[in-house]
């Protein structure tokens, strides 16, 4: 595309009496133009700022924080218990009793100056895991949605360009894939991932992330083959074919570049969803594994099924993760919406 | 048209045939299965020996765990769905399809009831977002719409259950029925809706986004169209044109988007049942999957993966019978 503006910009040289009007007018190239336009839609804005905060929050936020990630930071609190009991004295009536005693636990620290969100069941601070929670989420779906991206752009351009029986035989294959239920098929692999003796207990979300891909691909192959079909039929691919070019370099000059808008508002939509994916597992416990944070494993604290004491008393233990969640997933699809609307010429605004 | 049909079914048999081996084989490399489990006591006290055990899954046709073996075993499985059995489930002791017959509806009628309430929702904030576009309502709509989508299922329901049950105790907190009254006929029914209310906010408010979303882009694609243009220039008052003749024409890719709710319509909310610990065949297939009830999890999935490809299949005929621009064939 950038070809486009370099011609304009040699300009013959029986057009320099009018030199004076090419200069007032202002080329814009096209990809400042996507970004001019990314920027006057307000969501967009908010989506990226939202996104940067949770990166700096991330990444750079646990230099700052004085404890680790599975650091135990014991903070000594008075709980009351109440006992209730009764008992047959010896007038044969019956006598209520209430105990009151007082004793020392070190768990689920309120709230205070040294904890921020306080500490949760196991004596970590709950400020620092989400960070480290948000470094796993953040990487586990930006790892996922680049091997998703290049098995599906391989394919789906192998199958978009060669056609024929090619075609046929690798959208069979992305139909199967296409067909499987996700989270059941997920669950399952993710149990049999648990078995595997030799895969330590840290590792298992790698194997879960090569899992994701491999379930995941099939999408973004089916996108990449329809717009390489339709693109093949269009002028300019023939004027490509006439100047005898190989078909590595109609591939990767010609076709590819006009795939990235619609692959990169997918892929943008696409790490919202693998957050998701990744959180839920994580809930169920069979995602990021317990010491390691996870957003979704600190929500799995106020299970209902676990009982409703953090559900009900400990709100500083899930409801912050729950919003992180919600934040990221917004922010990539802000953002995803954004890139969507700027990319597309329609769009006069 | 009938050419078509049987030449998709057949497309969509061979489809399945795929997604079955591959489902198939993932199922059988679960750790500790069912037998397994409930066996290991009684041999471990010597009341029955190994043999017996590998007698025992030999005759429920998961015996051979090596490559050829399963493969062997799929072949009887298929051959078996082919007659029309799917085995029966481990943990409840009854044919495959009548498990997932009887706990689908319960699923079915969560999922129908809050599909109602989306589709009264979220197209007519839709269409007043289209009809205000990048005025303050659609900003607003559009943000909540999104929010809605980027919830997770068991964060909702947490936050659901936290408010509304356990500070106001508005709402039971989980389950179907109310455990300490005996309850028929209409007292019944009433309980039962009382227990319905959050997962129905739960599901209503997770799909309402993508709904609304996909009518705000269609009826604003439509809005920039000819005829619109026309309907205007002959006076037509403003109610007139977004209701007659806009609104009908947004009609047609929300239908065919129908196709594609057919699986989460009769597979059950896996997430969101078990955090209200509703039994609909979302829950009881995550607890069949905890249990590595083989034959349970491949009925289910293969149900799922059935109901994707006819969703497929019927979104596409619905497109052709909706909008008669479109040939179906070839």
């Amino acid at each position: 595309m950038d070809n486009i503006n370099n011609t304009n910009n040699n300009l013959p040289d029986q057009f320099d009496d009018e030199q004076s009007l090419y200069d007032s007018v202002k080329i814009v190239s096209p990809g400042r133009l996507v970004l001019r336009r990314f920027f006057r839609s307000r969501l967009s804005i908010v989506g990226l700022a939202m996104l940067i905060f949770l990166f700096l929050f991330s990444f750079i936020g646990p230099l700052f924080s004085p404890y680790g990630e599975i650091e135990l930071c014991p903070v000594a609190r008075e709980v009351r218990m109440i006992t209730q009991g009764q008992f047959t004295g010896a007038d044969g009536k019956i006598y209520k009793y209430y105990d009151v005693s007082t004793s020392i636990v070190h768990d689920k620290a309120p709230p205070s100056s040294e904890h921020p969100l306080g500490t949760d069941v196991d004596k970590m601070d709950v400020l620092t895991r989400l960070m480290y929670g948000g470094r796993i989420s953040l990487r586990i779906s930006f790892t996922v949605i680049f091997l998703e991206t290049l098995i599906g752009v391989l394919l789906g351009g192998i199958a978009g360009f060669f056609g024929k029986w090619v075609d046929t035989l690798i959208m069979r294959i992305v139909d199967v894939f296409y067909c499987l239920p996700g989270m059941p098929i997920l669950l399952i692999s993710s149990q049999i991932i648990k078995s595997i003796s030799f895969i330590a207990a840290e590792d298992r979300i790698y194997w879960l992330m090569g899992i994701l891909t491999l379930f995941g691909w099939a999408g973004t192959a089916r996108l990449v083959r329809g717009q390489i079909l339709s693109l093949r039929e269009q002028e300019f691919m023939t004027a490509a074919e006439a100047t005898g070019i190989k078909s590595s370099a109609k591939i990767f000059k010609h076709l590819l570049p006009n795939v990235m808008p619609q692959l990169i508002v997918s892929m943008t939509l696409g790490l919202g969803s693998i957050i998701l994916y990744e959180s839920t597992l994580s809930y169920l416990g069979l995602g990021v594994q317990y010491p390691l944070a996870a957003w979704g494993t600190m929500i799995s604290s106020a299970d209902p099924a676990k009982g409703t004491e953090v559900l009900n008393y400990y709100p500083n233990l899930w409801v912050a993760p729950g919003i992180l969640i919600v934040a990221a997933v917004l922010g990539f699809n802000f953002v995803g919406d954004g890139l969507r609307d700027a990319f597309d010429p329609k769009m006069k605004r | 048209m009938l050419k078509y049909i049987i030449k998709r079914i057949l497309l969509g048999l061979l489809i399945l045939f795929g997604t079955s081996v591959i489902i198939y084989f993932l199922v059988r490399n679960m750790p500790a299965d069912y037998i397994d489990r409930n066996t290991a006591a009684r041999v471990s006290q010597g009341l029955i020996t190994q043999e017996q055990v590998e007698q025992m899954k030999h005759l429920y046709g998961i015996g051979d765990n090596s490559f050829w073996g399963i493969l062997s075993n799929y072949f009887t499985w298929l051959g078996n769905l082919l007659k029309g059995d799917l085995g029966i489930s481990f943990v409840y002791g009854k044919p495959v399809a009548e498990v997932i017959g009887r706990y689908m509806w319960i699923s079915f009628g969560i999922s129908f009831t809050a599909l109602i309430f989306e589709i009264i929702i979220s197209i007519p904030l839709g269409i007043y977002a289209a009809t205000n576009q990048y005025g303050v309502a659609d900003y607003t709509v559009t943000v909540l719409a999104m929010m809605g989508i980027s919830l997770p299922s068991f964060f909702l329901g947490a936050l659901l259950i936290r408010v509304f049950s356990l500070e106001l105790g508005w709402f039971p907190m989980t389950g179907l029925r109310d455990a300490t009254k005996i309850l028929t006929g209409f007292p019944a029914f009433l309980d039962l809706l009382h227990h319905l209310v959050l997962p129905m906010v739960t599901l209503v408010v997770l799909s309402i986004g993508s709904l609304m979303r996909y009518t705000r882009t269609n009826m604003l694609e439509v809005l920039n169209s000819d005829y619109i243009r026309t309907a205007r220039a002959k006076g037509l008052s403003e109610k007139t044109v977004i209701y007659k003749h806009a609104f009908r024409n947004t009609l047609i890719p929300l239908v065919t988007m129908l196709g594609g709710i057919i699986p989460s319509l009769f597979g059950g909310a896996m997430i969101t049942e078990s955090v209200f610990a509703l039994e609909g065949i979302g829950y009881t297939a995550y607890n069949a999957v905890l249990q590595a009830d083989v034959p349970f999890v491949m009925g289910y999935n293969m149900f799922l993966a059935v109901l994707t490809v006819l969703g497929i299949l019927i979104s596409d005929l619905l497109y052709a019978v909706v909008d008669p621009r479109v040939k179906v064939g070839g």
